[in-house]
């Protein structure tokens, strides 16, 4: 349950446990473990759709192949991780019902993958950033104690390896290729290193869910992400913005505006014809 | 009367609805069958998290177990152990090959990964030859990656190991 206190901030009450997140206005928290899963479930549900859109506009066939397949991975991911969320929650939502029927307030991804998808430099180059995020974050989730989390840890794991090696490979072909794909690569990485911070960011759910098992270390995860990216970015030829101040506000459900337009597109089949099947 | 074993005859006998020269079993996805009375649960697991064939599958192995006389199907999806294509057996790997699909290498093993290819060639499943090239680790369906035969020209899938 959810309440407020003078300074507009939730307070979340899980059992016995009370915690407040600062600073966030509004919408509904739910129970530690539920955000958690919510997090992983919408990080991958927003990118799958975000990739979802190069279906029949890949910049080649073997591309346009290989990005819906990426987007097939993390969507089919997101089934499992909001299915969980579901279960856990125990109020009677489905993985469709929170993909479907929530408002961007209520969506917990980071805000890097909400970002319209650009030029396809751009969405390799995001998805580079997340999938050596995913990769290392998935391999330390699948050894926490918590044994639901830790098994779609363990499976997602082996998909977003491929994802991982696939746009690596990209970023240092288009990073050290011609004047072009460089400039395109730069541009990109240059946009998008201010939305890497949240995806390190350590909060009270993550203190929370500590105690159900669920524990990654964050510090140790950003020092392994960093000298992976480094270490690709330096063989692209690339050059990391330097002073960057971190956005972040999307695990809080303070997102950008792109988040609603793809939410109304991604959401009007659903909305149209609530509880079809086909 | 349903046993156990006779289940797994049947299931023998459902093939994936992308590849249909194996089954479920061969495919390594039944991970476990309980018969309680005229009620059978299976329990299958994924083989990728999106695989859109699976929702086909369990409607297929429902059907083939309706049909084989039982009088309720419950199939239960399980994550732990995440599927591996070192569950295929080398009866199902010629199988694959004989279908013009090249088998799966075996699976990275926990850990992470190199960020470039491994180099170790796979083998046309037309003419034989090692001398292939990869065309990408994503193709028809979530399960093959695209290859070309530089021997013979032919371009061929291969299931992934994963």
């Amino acid at each position: 349950m959810t309440t407020h206190d003078d300074n507009d901030t939730p307070i979340i009450t899980s059992g016995a446990a009370t915690l407040s997140v600062a600073g966030v206005r509004g919408p509904v928290f739910a129970a530690p473990l539920v955000e958690y899963l919510l997090r992983l479930g919408d990080d991958r549900l927003v990118l799958g759709h975000r990739l979802s859109e190069w279906c029949g506009h890949g910049p080649i066939l073997e591309e346009d192949i290989a990005l819906s397949n990426m987007a097939l991975d993390l969507v089919g991911q997101a089934n499992m991780f909001l299915g969980l969320a579901g279960e856990v929650e125990g109020a009677g939502r489905d993985a469709d019902a929170l993909a479907y029927f929530r408002e961007g307030v209520q969506y917990r991804n980071a805000l890097l993958v909400e970002l319209p998808r650009g030029d396809f430099g751009f969405t390799i180059m995001r998805q580079f950033l997340f999938d050596a995020y995913s990769v290392l974050f998935l391999d330390a989730l699948a050894g926490c104690g918590h044994a639901g989390v830790a098994a779609l840890a363990a499976k997602s794991l082996k998909e977003d390896k491929y994802h991982l090696r696939h746009s690596s490979e990209w970023v240092v072909r288009l990073g050290d290729g011609t004047n072009e794909s460089r400039t395109r690569a730069q541009r990109s990485l240059d946009g998008l290193w201010r939305y890497t911070g949240e995806l390190f960011e350590y909060d009270v759910i993550d203190e929370a869910v500590a105690t159900e098992g669920v524990v990654v270390d964050r510090a140790a995860l950003f020092s392994r992400w960093d000298s992976m990216v480094r270490e690709v970015l330096q063989r692209a030829t690339l050059d990391i913005p330097k002073g960057v101040v971190m956005a972040s506000g999307g695990r809080r459900g303070r997102h950008t505006e792109y988040l609603g337009h793809l939410l109304t597109v991604m959401q009007s089949v659903a909305r149209a014809h609530p509880g079809a099947t086909w | 009367m349903l046993t156990r074993e006779s289940v797994y005859e049947t299931l023998a006998t459902v093939m994936d609805p992308e590849v249909p020269v194996i089954s479920v079993v061969e495919l390594g996805i039944i991970r476990d069958v309980d018969v309680a009375d005229d009620h059978v649960t299976v329990t299958v697991t994924p083989t990728y998290s999106g695989c859109p064939a699976m929702h086909e599958i369990e409607d297929d192995i429902r059907t083939a177990l309706l049909g084989a006389g039982a009088g309720q199907v419950t199939v239960r999806m399980t994550f732990a152990p995440a599927w591996t294509t070192d569950w295929i057996g080398a009866e199902a790997r010629e199988k694959l090959r004989a279908y013009g699909i090249a088998p799966p290498g075996r699976a990275e093993q926990g850990g992470l990964i190199t960020l470039t290819r491994r180099q170790i060639p796979v083998q046309c499943p037309f003419c034989g030859s090692a001398d292939t090239r990869l065309q990408s680790e994503f193709g028809s369906t979530a399960c093959k990656a695209i290859h070309v035969c530089n021997a013979c020209r032919q371009p061929f899938d291969e299931f992934k190991a994963i």
